[in-house]
């Protein structure tokens, strides 16, 4: 572990667990040191975790249309808890409806994310921008 | 055999002898504890009691073992990063290897934590921080600051591995005490105290007996194995190995004990399980529940309200109450201080038992009702062993005991459904726990001729 430690889960009430295991496969395939906590996951939760691995970065993956309540204020809650550096990415489907991608992307980036992805994303993207984003190339 | 063993505590001196070839108990003593003074006073009074009774001199004995908690118990002071998980993981692992936790530390420690510290005078400090890989500025500062302090007392670090030998150096070159080994949570959610509960165990043994000067006593009465709390966490563990789940509730005047045996894993469908995992071997330690020492915090946490179902005249309870806190050795001498002791004890056992089962939240989701349960569910769990003088000598004690079971007022608590309740009537559990390391089949007939066989024992079923 270190500069690859990466914390991923499931936001909110959300119970979706197979793309969040697809993720994970794909992710520690790539060389991440993935800490999942799972579905079902508050702010708080990916925050402790985040802490405690000393990760550097956060990926949240949201299916159930609620993910912009569930995200309110997590930005806030990462200064207050000293990560004010993390990179913050969501992905999934991330307004119920999704008519106007763009209209959604900007939303979740005034809300503090790095990055945004839309549903049908492959891994493949993830990675390449996480490596990226993180001086791994 | 003959075997005898002992228990040093901090008020009192106790001696059990045992005839393991019957498995009966041959004589028991207790004198009050001069660890102040010279320990072997109270323990030559002691050997007097148990030759008048039995004849036998302690040479006598084959078999001699002690436990102690004298001089205010194995003190430990726990240091973690984030409150709920490595702190909670450090504090978790104390109270498994028989510890008193003075505090919790969570984060950085600030100028006026380390003052806090140096004037609890812990035995022992844990620090913990970091998953292994995971962070390192935390660990590092506090093993600096701890480093520094006036304390000489033995540290155990158990955090991110990768630091390991950064804080052995700090350590060493302040000339501390110190004492590496694995990671009490090396992974996010994932425990791991034993280790750290060997390593508590082994300075017990090496460090904490000469420095409460009880080793004086151990060319007498033997040697001493571990602290008397875990001798009796070990009683219920031989239990439980043949009687399934278990909890302990030990009453006290200081402190009231929990102890569980038991996955504590989800019951019904659809609850998901959040937070650290628990121990299959849990004890909490509630120190602001007691029924002397700490009986005004008792009265604190039960709340006038709740005592006018009990009493006409709260005001003059009040002062009793008082009065109990400063006369710490005050025996019940009439039918009114038995009540007030059942009261008492009955909120101690019930507010203790709460605070260490597991407990359910309801969560409205899209998705429908979602259950998030957090620590152990024990509501199956059958059985209850019951102990503390507070207890064990009240004509109530039925009463008292119906503390420890589940109520549909709080539908949400997960304390046990149906148990069967058995009296440590004899206080043996510390022999029982002792005896067990060298031969549990011994240990488990002990348990089952003197808490299983008596007449005291209650099964409440709806």
């Amino acid at each position: 572990m270190g500069n690859k430690t990466i914390v991923l889960g499931v936001i909110g009430a959300d119970v979706h667990a197979v793309g969040l295991r697809v993720l994970d496969y794909a992710l520690s395939s790539a060389g991440f040191d993935v800490v999942n906590i799972g579905v079902l996951s508050s702010q708080e939760d990916f925050i402790k975790a985040a802490i405690e691995s000393g990760a550097k970065a956060i990926l949240v993956s949201s299916l159930y249309g609620h993910a912009e309540l569930d995200c309110r204020g997590f930005k806030e809650k990462l200064i207050e808890a000293g990560l004010d550096d993390i990179l913050l990415y969501i992905g999934g489907n991330l307004g119920i409806g999704q008519k106007n991608w763009e209209e959604v992307e900007k939303r979740f980036k005034e809300l503090g994310f790095h990055r945004v992805y839309p549903p049908k994303t492959m891994p493949d993207e993830v990675i390449r921008d996480l490596k990226k984003d993180l001086g791994l190339e | 055999m003959l075997s005898i063993f002992f228990d040093i505590g901090s008020t009192f001196t106790k001696a059990v002898a045992i005839d393991l070839n019957r498995d009966e108990i041959i004589g028991k003593a207790k004198s009050p504890s001069t660890v102040n003074e010279d320990v072997r006073i109270g323990i030559k009074k002691v050997l007097d009691d148990i030759y008048a009774q039995t004849g036998l001199k302690i040479d006598d004995f084959e078999l001699k073992k002690a436990s102690s908690s004298a001089a205010g118990g194995l003190k430990i002071v726990a240091v973690g990063l984030v409150p709920d998980l490595t702190a909670e993981a450090a504090k978790k692992a104390a109270l498994g290897a028989g510890g008193k936790v003075l505090k919790t530390y969570s984060f950085e420690l600030t100028e006026s934590d380390i003052q806090e510290i140096e004037s609890l005078k812990p035995d022992i400090i844990i620090l913990a921080g970091g998953t292994d890989g995971g962070n390192r500025y935390y660990p590092l500062v506090n093993a600096k600051r701890l480093a520094k302090t006036s304390l000489s007392v033995p540290v155990i670090f158990a955090g991110n591995k990768d630091i390991r030998d950064e804080v052995k150096k700090i350590f060493e070159e302040e000339k501390k005490e110190i004492h590496i080994t694995e990671n009490v949570m090396p992974e996010y959610n994932v425990l791991n105290i034993k280790p750290v509960q060997e390593i508590i165990r082994e300075i017990f043994l090496k460090r904490i007996i000469y420095a409460k000067g009880l080793d004086k006593a151990q060319s007498i009465i033997g040697q001493f194995v571990m602290p008397t709390p875990l001798a009796v966490l070990k009683s219920l563990e031989v239990f439980a190995k043949k009687y399934g789940e278990s909890i302990l509730i030990d009453i006290g005047g200081a402190t009231t004990d929990v102890c569980s045996v038991s996955e504590g894993s989800p019951k019904k469908p659809g609850v998901v399980l959040k937070g650290l995992p628990e121990p299959f071997v849990k004890r909490t330690v509630e120190g602001d529940l007691g029924v002397r020492v700490s009986a005004l915090f008792l009265l604190e946490s039960i709340g006038k309200n709740s005592l006018e179902k009990f009493f006409n005249n709260v005001d003059h309870i009040e002062e009793k109450i008082k009065f109990l806190s400063e006369n710490t050795s005050y025996l019940p001498q009439n039918d009114e201080d038995l009540y007030l002791d059942y009261v008492l004890s009955y909120f101690a056992a019930k507010i203790a038992v709460e605070r260490h089962v597991g407990f359910l939240e309801v969560i409205y989701s899209p998705l429908g009702v979602i259950y998030f349960q957090h620590g152990k569910d024990l509501t199956e769990v059958k059985n209850v062993l019951a102990t503390g003088g507070p207890l064990i000598n009240n004509p109530y004690r039925k009463e008292i005991l119906k503390a420890c079971i589940y109520s549909k007022e709080d539908p949400f608590i997960l304390k046990p459904k149906e148990p069967s309740f058995y009296l440590d009537k004899e206080y043996i559990l510390y022999a029982v726990g002792l005896l067990s390391e060298f031969m549990e089949d011994r240990a488990l007939n002990l348990l089952e001729r003197y808490l299983l066989g008596v007449e005291a024992n209650y099964e409440y079923k709806k």
